[in-house]
């Protein structure tokens, strides 16, 4: 990830510290240059949807009635957005997962295990405090556990990182099979709720001890959450010596050692925010969605995180416009089904697309003179 | 609307009415249905063609959509967390549904029975014996069928089939109606040959293609020549099982196409006598029964066609043991022993749908392999 452009413009600023202190005088040039990491990812969208029209044409189905039922399955009606809000709600936090080792330089993938252990965790340390403990206390108590336990699961894959040089993206791929595998022996043994037979699952935690609906809509609290999350991340990136000293190790960590820079406690706590993020999402789902730990934790939403953190280029801002566009195509995903009578893999056929044309948009960039102040291209 | 006919206009007056329709639809969703015009909304937790679960249910679906005045709405894959209350909502709010049918076992708590409070206009329907009369909401519901019936009609043709007097079930997990279908299974062969027995492996999940497919050939090569299971997509054991020359008993779904030359007969649900049944209810306005369920005295489950490996005196003793049981002839004729201590786990005969059998969890002397 080093060398590709962070939508900060940062490492241009590393090669080319004349223009960007002339960029810094000027705003106008500014929002030229940065209105390319807006420009090329929307001129991909675009060409993806190209591509999925021709598909679509091509097995004699209409891509206008598709585009019509995607604006009303995910946005168009008050109940279809706030479907999309509620779904893009874990995606942000599993998002934000994979967005913060990216930028110390990790592609870390295990957010999916420390979905489903965080949420495991709530989910146990939930079984005590039922009737005891009141529920605001239990609650907060159950999300820091759910993130200190995803953060020790994705902070440990760092920490193998830089201990051993164990690939963190191996690594943290296999934890997370790992992770699922103590969830479900715990779920279908020591902790299973005996008076559910069928479906393995822990003690239900009741109605009381339920995280509720952000006031006035449909969605739950950890969307909120996920985007005050967001933003305070961005700051922590981009803003302060610690988000520095991270980007520097991302850029280059041999100059970062020869800096002085603790660079094993930086790769450490970088995958442990990504995994305390992971494990809030798991305790939202517990607390606010299903009541109860189960197999159901493991749906899928860490992979899909990854695919969102992706097309928002690791940065936290970007991430949850970018979460609830591919939320709003999974929850029009149904109606689409519905009524098209298209498989279900027809959306994951135009998230493909997507996720294609934009990696490969990749190499736009810098390419074009227009982003480019006057000063710069005279040079060139 | 074919390629031609694709143009830029088009799209925008398509989407610009789809915009249209979207905003009229916001205030003014109907969720009230006339009885003649009936809007069904069934969702799947796999793929509609899964050989399984899923395709007994959609075949049912297939069928449904033939009664005149019915509406049918259908998703598949869908996870058993939000997404499946999402998926049911959209169904009321976008299509109108009036009655959701729920057939993953997970989609019942929490999520048909919060959905069932918030909707108390639509009638929702699980397909899973979950739904109890003292705490949940009476426009929700359970239908489910006593497969284990058709099982025991499998194991009256395998006894028959089988030349080395041994069966193989590949079983998911040792949960009471499993245990069920493999009992039945010993009961049935054993009622047309005494030598018979079942070997079971589990695999422990629903749904393990690979450990399926090596679970049914370490049951070959302990000498098993017929093969049956209770997974959800039972393709891979069937495929298994021709693949390696020996017979099978199909579950869920209909198998007959995977084994051309093995295939005996299967196991399978008849959800559409449950389907009709709502749909003409509510076209007569009737209220929906809360709680569904039965075996081949009502209707609800069935048997597949026979296949080639299925021979004269099999099929003739198939046919009467599918008469006997319409006639409520008991499958579990007691005393009978477990097969780990020996001791009665059965004290007397019991009814087929006897609530005594939905708590098994023993496997029945005859049968080798354990729960544990």
């Amino acid at each position: 990830m080093s060398n590709t452009p962070v939508a900060t413009g940062a490492p241009r600023e590393l090669i080319d510290p004349l223009t960007t202190r002339a960029a810094h005088s000027d705003f106008a040039v500014r929002l030229r240059a940065n209105s390319e990491y807006v420009v090329i990812p929307l001129l991909a969208l675009i060409i993806a949807a190209g591509l999925f029209a021709v598909f679509l044409m091509a097995i004699g189905k209409s891509p206008v009635d598709f585009v019509s039922y995607v604006w009303r399955g995910g946005f168009g009606t008050a109940f279809s957005f706030q479907n999309t809000l509620q779904r893009s709600a874990p995606l942000i936090l599993t998002a934000l997962a994979v967005a913060i080792p990216a930028r110390i330089g990790l592609i870390m993938i295990g957010g999916e295990g420390a979905l489903v252990l965080g949420g495991f965790a709530a989910g146990a340390l939930a079984i005590p405090m039922i009737g005891h403990a009141p529920p605001m206390v239990a609650l907060v108590l159950m999300a820091l556990f759910a993130m200190i336990v995803g953060g020790f699961w994705v902070g440990f894959s760092g920490f193998l990182r830089y201990a051993r040089g164990v690939n963190e993206t191996i690594s943290s791929l296999l934890l997370t099979y790992i992770g699922i595998a103590i969830m479900n022996f715990f779920v279908e043994g020591a902790l299973r709720d005996l008076s559910n037979p069928n479906k393995p699952s822990t003690m239900p935690i009741g109605d009381a001890y339920m995280v509720g609906k952000i006031p006035g809509t449909q969605v739950h609290w950890g969307f909120a959450f996920g985007l005050a999350l967001c933003v305070a991340l961005y700051f922590l990136m981009a803003r302060t010596t610690f988000g520095f000293a991270a980007r520097v190790t991302g850029g280059n960590f041999r100059a970062a050692l020869a800096q002085g820079l603790p660079v094993g406690r930086l790769i450490v706590a970088c995958s442990a925010i990504a995994g305390a993020c992971a494990g809030l999402a798991g305790f939202f789902e517990v607390a606010a969605i299903q009541g109860r730990a189960n197999a159901s934790l493991a749906a899928g939403y860490g992979f899909t995180g990854i695919l969102v953190s992706f097309l928002a280029r690791h940065n936290p801002l970007v991430i949850p416009p970018v979460a609830i566009l591919l939320g709003g195509l999974v929850a029009s995903g149904g109606l689409i089904q519905r009524r098209m009578e298209l498989p279900d893999a027809t959306v994951l056929v135009l998230q493909g697309f997507i996720f294609v044309v934009l990696l490969t948009s990749e190499t736009l960039y810098g390419r074009f003179a227009i982003f480019r102040s006057t000063k710069e291209r005279d040079r060139t | 609307m074919s390629v031609t006919e694709f143009s830029r206009r088009g799209l925008l007056k398509t989407a610009a009415l789809g915009v249209a329709g979207a905003t009229l639809n916001l205030g003014a969703v109907k969720r009230t249905f006339a009885a003649a015009d009936l809007t069904v909304g069934i969702v799947y937790v796999g793929a509609r063609d899964d050989f399984g679960w899923n395709q007994a249910h959609a075949v049912a679906i297939k069928s449904l959509k033939e009664v005149p005045g019915v509406k049918v709405v259908e998703e598949e894959n869908v996870p058993e967390t939000d997404a499946v209350s999402k998926s049911m909502e959209s169904m009321i709010n976008l299509d109108g549904a009036g009655l959701i049918l729920a057939t993953s076992f997970g989609y019942y708590t929490p999520f048909v029975v919060d959905l069932a409070k918030k909707y108390p206009d639509v009638q929702f329907r699980h397909a899973a014996p979950l739904w109890s009369q003292d705490k949940d909401p009476k426009n929700a519901g359970s239908y489910f069928g006593y497969l284990n019936q058709a099982h025991y009609v499998n194991g009256v043709a395998a006894g028959l089939c089988t030349k080395k007097n041994k069966i193989g079930f590949v079983a998911a997990k040792p949960i009471a109606s499993v245990l069920s279908n493999i009992n039945s299974v010993l009961l049935g062969a054993r009622s047309t040959n005494p030598n018979a027995t079942v070997q079971v492996i589990f695999t422990g999940d629903w749904s393990m293609p690979v450990r399926e497919a090596e679970a049914a050939n370490a049951l070959v090569d302990a000498g098993c020549d017929v093969i049956t299971c209770h997974v959800d997509g039972p393709k891979v054991v069937i495929e298994t099982a021709e693949k390696r020359g020996v017979m099978s008993c199909g579950h869920n779904a209909s198998q007959a196409p995977l084994a051309p030359k093995g295939f005996i007969t299967g196991a399978e649900y008849k959800w559409i006598t449950i389907y009709k049944g709502y749909a003409s209810d509510l076209a007569e306005g009737k209220s929906l029964p809360n709680f569904l369920t039965g075996g081949y005295e009502v209707d609800f489950v069935q048997n597949t066609p026979f296949g080639a490996a299925a021979t004269e005196p099999a099929q003739k003793a198939a046919l009467a043991a599918i008469e006997g049981l319409k006639a409520k002839k008991p499958i579990y004729v007691g005393p009978l022993k477990d097969n780990k201590t020996g001791k009665v786990v059965i004290d007397k005969t019991y009814g087929n749908l006897d609530p005594f059998l939905d708590k098994m969890d023993y496997l029945l002397e005859g049968v080798v392999g354990s729960t544990t």
